[in-house]
């Protein structure tokens, strides 16, 4: 009897270990209300991409997504972030489950035109998966806030702006399930391996 | 006195063992380029670190034409920047490049010869007279 147990316990553990590094996490800080606990969401939100598409919340609903802010005239980490965007866009090409979506922190230097020239010249000739999305500059900088991001302008900054380089990953519900250094490309290889966990949930 | 004289004996081989350590430590980081430093702190975020460049955004510095054919404007451009269109291996780029106005003669030169001896390239190294030279010509 004690041994079976024993077997039954090693089996469990194991179990255990294995199933754990399946499931991502889904971060940010959890709101009780009475027995219920919810998990932190990507509030609602509505911008205009290089084709002037509405990109949104809703028209993202049900899909995998990876979120950065940046700027086309940034001189410091953008092009390396736009490099390691590149390479997973790429991996997920002609899979229309999974987006990539750049939000400019100039609002006022890159208007939809000026990210239009920039996709184009990025080999991103539609906007069907990598959305370069322009919105007012409040709606912006709060959304940066929602995705735990630091964005802003300063003119002691290189380019003028302050802003980190993180790529935010968001399951088809709206939960944000991982961040990475968007200039790191071990953790954007983890992040794309991430993609296809999330793919097979 | 003479007790403390054998402990310190023992410490002989640690000490000289750190010293050499230390030496080796100093000799390394001298061989390593201070081109290579310059460039991946100032560069390489747009440049890439392969001088490869970014699609249509940012040119390439391995195997450039443009680097070959314009040798004598590079101090300037590392100083001052660069914008308007230019044509890179036959690809067309029109963006700007920010100004390193803090960079000294010094580590142009060294950014230049880094450049110039990566990824392939094999141009004439650049003498610290010569970069200061040419840059007079663009001092504001």
């Amino acid at each position: 009897m004690r041994r079976t147990i024993t077997v039954l316990l090693a089996i469990g553990l194991l179990a255990a270990c294995s199933s754990r590094k399946k499931e991502l996490p889904r971060l940010g800080p959890m709101t009780v209300n009475g027995s219920d606990t919810a998990f932190y969401r990507i509030p609602a939100f509505e911008f205009l991409d290089q084709d002037s598409q509405v990109v949104s919340n809703e028209s993202l609903a049900g899909k995998i997504y990876v979120a950065d802010f940046f700027f086309t005239s940034c001189p410091t980490i953008c092009p390396k972030m736009t490099k390691e965007m590149d390479r997973a866009y790429l991996h997920f090409k002609g899979n229309e489950r999974v987006h990539f979506l750049s939000h400019t922190i100039d609002t006022r230097h890159d208007s939809i035109p000026v990210l239009r020239k920039y996709a184009e010249k990025m080999d991103v000739t539609d906007a069907r998966q990598w959305h370069f999305v322009w919105g007012p500059r409040g709606e912006i900088y709060d959304m940066a806030k929602a995705y735990f991001q630091v964005a802003y302008p300063d003119s002691m900054a290189p380019g003028g702006f302050v802003h980190s380089g993180q790529f935010a990953l968001v399951d088809g519900e709206g939960y944000i399930r991982a961040f990475y250094n968007g200039t790191d490309p071990e953790e954007i290889d983890e992040m794309i391996r991430d993609i296809d966990r999330l793919l097979s949930e | 006195m003479k007790k403390s004289k054998p402990r310190l004996l023992y410490l002989f081989p640690f000490l000289a063992l750190m010293l050499i350590v230390g030496v080796l430590m100093v000799i390394r980081e001298g061989n390593r380029s201070p081109g290579k430093y310059l460039y991946e702190t100032r560069c390489q975020n747009c440049h890439q670190e392969d001088g490869s460049g970014l699609k249509a955004l940012i040119p390439p510095l391995a195997g450039s034409d443009w680097l070959m054919e314009n040798q004598d404007t590079l101090a300037c451009i590392i100083r001052h920047g660069l914008s308007g269109p230019m044509t890179v291996n036959g690809v067309y780029y029109d963006e700007v490049m920010p100004a390193n106005e803090k960079l000294r003669p010094g580590q142009i030169m060294n950014i230049i010869n880094y450049i110039n001896r990566s990824w392939g390239n094999e141009h004439e190294k650049i003498r610290l007279k010569e970069v200061k030279k040419r840059l007079e010509k663009c001092a504001h």
